[in-house]
């Protein structure tokens, strides 16, 4: 059973100015006995504050704020890469964070190359490396590209790849950044029931989004950050309504029954 | 479910135990220790990445050109000739005595001050991956050692073709190397954890470290024998870290063991780095991503 526990968790950036992150700055402070005082005095951008919630296998966690608002820090403190300076969270579970659309990705390497160095970083057997390039060959529809450098290849081979990549891993907790719903049309269109796949895969979803109608249709619950802190955290509609600021007009039963978060992510292609 | 796979283990009797993220802000000392050594059995246990990365940098640098990464032999071999022809006809130097010493230094302290320099960027350099990922650090600091030390292994041809050509062998002493050697790739991570951490919330240190290491080359005997040293100096040799570091490889290859007080120093100096980097690891893990 995977399960996140998030405890009062504070993130702080430290602010490096020019000077302020010199050696010669902390030498000279150091030297005047000003270190104690600096350091309490240190600009720090506070990113995060007292944020907590608990998610169990079945939640579905979206993120909503404007930009800044610690959305994507927080997938970070998640992913394990920012470690919080107050609070405890506890992750339980294989975990896929989708952060950067060409994690680990060489322009100079070839698809397949990129492929077997992506099974590397996620320490895959061979024979489940051999699994992947399968997979991700067949989805990305590569041809014979796929041994070509990944520089040659058009900016849509270089998504697919990127995304058949991305999402060819099985995790029990997945963090997805905003990023990943903001593909073109026509290539979501045939991405949409990969990523469904994937996300109906997970036991736990956190997704940070600025596309309202995907958070509806897939999140069971809502945090509406801002500027580092928890505004509110409830039901996903209720949530959003008071973000959005107006009411939601209800979802067509048929369709969010059906297929939930089709409409949401084919909304783009409809304008074709 | 079409169109996608399972990467994981199958699900049931032999899933091994999910894997457990724990972060939590001030730790003891012993729990951060234990997570720094985590850090790096991790990262030991990723080798097959890292000497793939590794690897690829060299590929990468050269790819597309006709001799791909024999250039580094190249250029290394056109240098040491060149000096070779120099020295004999500028300086009359007595060549089957001097050139196998320089260009054994010079390729070895190559290795050593790239490595010191590279090992200053190697967490800033990885910085899209680090920002995305959770990985050991120790696979920022392999990957910059695996790159160096393929570049020296490269330039190994080069000290074989003068060794040949003058004749030179270093019997059973040879087999100090080895000893020596594993000093350095131990060396090579804790300079790079030191220097990649330091580096990067000290955007000054880069060129200091660059400055330093020129002095290095200048007080050490790279170019210059230790023998041409004033008997008076002589003794004071082993205190130069950067002499006794290259002499324990140096030493050996030349056919000479080195004497205990220059492996006492390095061994001291190795020591105290492997210290220091330690604890800065321990120290400072956590906060790295900040800083890059």
């Amino acid at each position: 059973m995977a399960s996140i526990s998030v405890r009062g968790i504070a993130v702080d950036f430290p602010l490096y100015h020019g000077s302020s992150r010199s050696l010669k700055k902390t030498v000279l402070a150091a030297a005047s006995g000003r270190v104690g005082k600096d350091r309490q005095h240190r600009v720090v951008v506070q990113a995060l504050r007292d944020i907590g919630f608990e998610l169990r296998s079945g939640d579905r966690l979206g993120l909503v704020g404007g930009n800044g608002a610690g959305k994507t820090t927080l997938l970070r403190v998640l992913a394990g890469i920012y470690e919080p300076v107050l609070g405890h969270v506890r992750i339980e579970g294989r975990l896929t964070a989708l952060l950067d659309p060409n994690l680990g990705m060489n322009p100079d390497l070839t698809g397949r190359e990129n492929i077997l160095l992506r099974g590397l970083y996620g320490g895959l057997s061979a024979e489940a490396t051999k699994r992947l390039e399968e997979n991700v060959q067949a989805f990305s529809e590569l041809g014979d590209f796929v041994d070509l450098p990944v520089r040659l290849y058009s900016s849509g081979m270089m998504v697919r790849l990127g995304f058949a990549l991305a999402t060819a891993m099985r995790p029990q907790v997945l963090l997805m950044d905003e990023w990943f719903l903001a593909g073109d049309a026509a290539f979501m269109e045939k991405a949409r029931a990969r990523l469904e796949d994937m996300v109906r895969g997970a036991e736990i979803l956190v997704l940070s989004s600025h596309v309202i109608e995907v958070m509806r249709a897939w999140c069971t619950r809502v945090i509406w950050l801002d500027q580092g802190q928890a505004r509110a955290d409830g039901p996903a509609e209720q949530v959003l309504e008071a973000y959005l600021g107006y009411k939601l007009p209800p979802l067509p039963p048929l369709e969010a029954a059906a297929l939930p978060g089709a409409e949401a992510l084919s909304g783009a292609a409809a304008h074709r | 479910m079409e169109g996608s796979i399972s990467l994981a283990m199958p699900e049931g009797a032999a899933s091994p135990p999910e894997p457990v993220l724990e972060l939590r802000p001030n730790l003891s000392f012993a729990a951060r220790n234990a997570l720094a050594a985590r850090d790096v059995r991790e990262g030991i246990g990723l080798w097959r990445l890292i000497w793939k990365l590794g690897w690829l940098d060299i590929l990468l640098r050269y790819r597309g050109s006709v001799l791909g990464p024999f250039w580094l032999t190249l250029s290394t071999a056109i240098m040491i000739a060149a000096l070779g022809f120099l020295y004999a006809k500028l300086f009359h130097v007595n060549l089957h005595a001097y050139l196998p010493f320089l260009a054994l230094s010079i390729i070895l302290w190559n290795f050593l001050s790239t490595l010191v320099s590279e090992a200053c960027t190697c967490f800033t350099q990885a910085e899209g991956t680090i920002r995305s990922i959770r990985m050991p650090f120790f696979l920022y600091a392999g990957r910059m050692l695996v790159r160096n030390v393929l570049v020296l292994a490269h330039n190994l041809p080069v000290i074989a073709a003068i060794f040949l050509i003058f004749s030179v062998w270093p019997g059973m002493a040879g087999l100090y190397v080895l000893p020596a050697f594993a000093l350095w790739l131990v060396d090579g991570i804790a300079v790079a954890f030191l220097l990649g951490a330091f580096c990067a919330r000290f955007r000054d240190v880069p060129p200091i470290v660059a400055s330093v290491m020129q002095i290095g080359f200048f007080v050490s005997p790279i170019i210059w024998q230790p023998t041409t040293l004033s008997p008076r100096w002589r003794p004071l040799l082993p205190i130069n870290p950067f002499y006794t570091l290259l002499e324990v490889v140096r030493g050996p290859l030349l056919g000479q063991a080195p004497a205990p007080v220059v492996w006492l120093s390095a061994v001291g100096y190795s020591a105290a780095i492997c210290g220091l980097s330690w604890l800065l690891l321990v120290r400072a893990r956590h906060r790295v991503a900040f800083w890059i």
